[in-house]
């Protein structure tokens, strides 16, 4: 009995120490966010002597209000996209019997195992040749699907009764009629596994808009991020680098804690691409 | 039973085909466009030499290839990228499975602590790249300690011995959470009978952690390493934002990923340098995940 209170307070320490080294550099980030230039030139303290919100007031003045929003617009087309192409896909290769289903499929298996650097010059000279570098509608359709979550719909529904849709077939329902009514409703838990995997994935992007997009104006936020830090990282403004990085990480926060419960439970079906 | 049968009948595929493919349409259109095409012309555009403003070519056959090998960058970059995999592959995936453990334990605030760990994997590789870059910084958190307590100073970022290894505790970092959920959800299928049974026959916490978690576990360990190899070898946001896209100090950030776009963007005439380098990275990839697919398989492990 004793032995097993020690192992257990061994585990206590062990995870509660490790929350705290992971919460470290994000509460050095908001400390560091709340002082003022001279302070942290100075490098005394490491709480604020003068707490104040300034850090936050210019940086939300700049184009960072504009660069959230526009991650903001990208990220919910892409999500739509992948989950209405992804979903479709993903019910046909585990629902329809048609020739060449098992090529198909295999052909996809190998495509994902190819890194997107090889794909991502070629697909910039494509977005180039359709007149499309610097708009926000190149990340949009080049990210619209993905097979990752095409083969993870697949195994979804694979795994998935077929009697009610059957029984639908047998009513004179048709296949769009099915998917959209019948299936979409029932398939919620995967869809809202996939919705937040893609957000997550698209917002936290980096390369893509680097390479796709020119403008201030259109930039996307973790582009902005790095143009913010690099202009004030010269004159030592950490305090609007670390305010830029925890206004960035807000609202995927929020997100991911109002679907927490649904997330962890079927996070298993997901592959891991980051 | 008979709804069943009747209903297989009903479904004999006629129009399947038709809405099959029009099902499909959409995703293969997008997949076709923006995967398959761009590999096809990466392997065009990596036998040719090519500038990517005029986008004349002209084809030069293995020499891409040959002018790599005798690029001292390219070799930089080889070194940079291997030594990265070998440390933080292990290490994300040791310390994920331990802390997936730990919380499989019988605690309390199960969900609470998962909610709080998963918090870098959460936040973006540019964002937590600034936290780390202000963390050691030489003004910043780690530096501070360093030289109050210890009296030592070390210039983390600038100094080409440490600069990588940053970018190596960042990712593991910020990918620990992310594998730790992977394994967590796996702890979860074990049979509980498993462990009942190992506890009568006196197995204590640890060897019953040897003997049936880390076995049991295995397919789940042999996907995390897999995909934690395939990330890390395209590793390049940190990288980049790190030394500002210019992988220094003295090419210690260059990883491959950073000197593709490098021959990319950055110089002219040099598109298919990057495309070649794109297609040995890509046969890399490829290598190590066949070697680490008969590594496990031979271990007897892979169940």
């Amino acid at each position: 009995m004793s032995r097993k209170s020690y192992a257990n307070g061994a585990l206590y320490l062990m995870l509660s120490a490790y929350s705290l080294l992971t919460l470290a550099p994000f509460i050095w980030a908001i400390l560091t966010s709340l002082k003022s230039p001279r302070e942290i030139a100075e490098a005394a303290s490491v709480w604020p002597q003068a707490p104040t919100l300034a850090a936050y007031e210019t940086i939300l003045h700049g184009p960072f209000y504009q660069w959230l929003w526009n991650s903001f617009m990208v990220a919910t087309a892409v999500t739509l996209l992948n989950v209405l192409f992804n979903t479709m896909a993903g019910y046909a290769l585990a629902r329809f019997q048609f020739r060449g289903r098992g090529l198909l499929f295999q052909a996809l298996m190998l495509l994902i195992m190819v890194p997107s650097q090889v794909t991502m010059i070629p697909a910039y000279m494509i977005v180039a040749r359709l007149g499309l570098v610097d708009t926000h509608l190149s990340v949009i359709l080049t990210s619209a699907a993905s097979i990752a979550y095409i083969f993870m719909m697949r195994q979804f529904f694979v795994n998935f009764p077929a009697e009610i849709e059957e029984a639908a077939t047998l009513d004179g329902s048709g296949p769009l009629h099915r998917f959209f009514r019948i299936v979409l409703p029932m398939a919620k838990p995967a869809l809202a596994t996939q919705a937040i995997f893609v957000f997550m994935g698209i917002w936290n992007e980096f390369m893509k808009p680097l390479l796709f997009i020119s403008t201030v104006d259109n930039y996307l936020l973790t582009q902005g991020l790095n143009a913010v830090a690099k202009q004030y990282a010269k004159s030592s403004s950490w305090n609007l680098i670390m305010a830029g990085s925890i206004i960035s990480i807000l609202p995927i926060l929020s997100m991911y804690i109002a679907l927490n419960r649904r997330f962890l439970n079927i996070n298993d079906q997901s592959s891991g691409i980051k | 039973m008979s709804l069943a049968s009747l209903a297989r009948r009903v479904r004999v595929p006629r129009g399947a085909a038709i809405s099959a493919y029009a099902f499909l349409l959409p995703a293969l259109l997008v997949v076709g466009l923006f995967t398959l095409a761009p590999i096809a012309y990466a392997l065009f555009v990596s036998v040719q030499k090519m500038d990517l403003v005029s986008g004349r070519h002209t084809f030069v056959g293995l020499r891409n290839l040959a002018y790599l090998v005798e690029d001292d960058k390219f070799w930089a970059a080889c070194h940079n990228t291997l030594v990265y995999v070998a440390v933080v592959v292990p290490l994300q995936t040791a310390l994920a499975m331990v802390l997936a453990c730990a919380i499989n334990g019988k605690i309390r605030f199960k969900r609470g602590y998962v909610t709080l760990l998963f918090l870098p994997t959460l936040t973006s590789s540019a964002a937590m790249t600034m936290i780390f870059m202000w963390l050691f910084n030489n003004n910043g958190l780690v530096v501070l300690f360093l030289q109050e307590r210890l009296g030592i100073s070390i210039n983390f970022l600038g100094d080409p011995r440490w600069a990588l290894g940053i970018i190596m505790l960042m990712n593991v970092f910020s990918t620990i959470p992310h594998f730790m959920v992977v394994f967590l959800a796996g702890l979860q299928e074990i049979p509980a009978s498993l462990y009942e049974a190992a506890r009568l026959d006196g197995a204590g916490p640890f060897s019953r952690h040897w003997e049936i978690s880390v076995p049991q576990l295995m397919p789940i360990t042999f996907y995390v390493l897999t995909m934690g190899l395939i990330g890390c070898f395209q590793v390049f946001d940190q990288a980049f934002i790190l030394s500002g896209g210019e992988g220094g100090p003295e090419n210690a950030t260059l990883t491959f990923t950073l000197l593709i776009y490098h021959f990319a963007f950055k110089n002219y005439n040099t598109m298919g340098l990057a495309c070649a380098l794109a297609v040995v990275l890509t046969v890399i990839i490829f290598c190590a995940t066949l070697i680490l697919n008969r590594f496990v398989r031979a271990d007897g492990a892979n169940r």
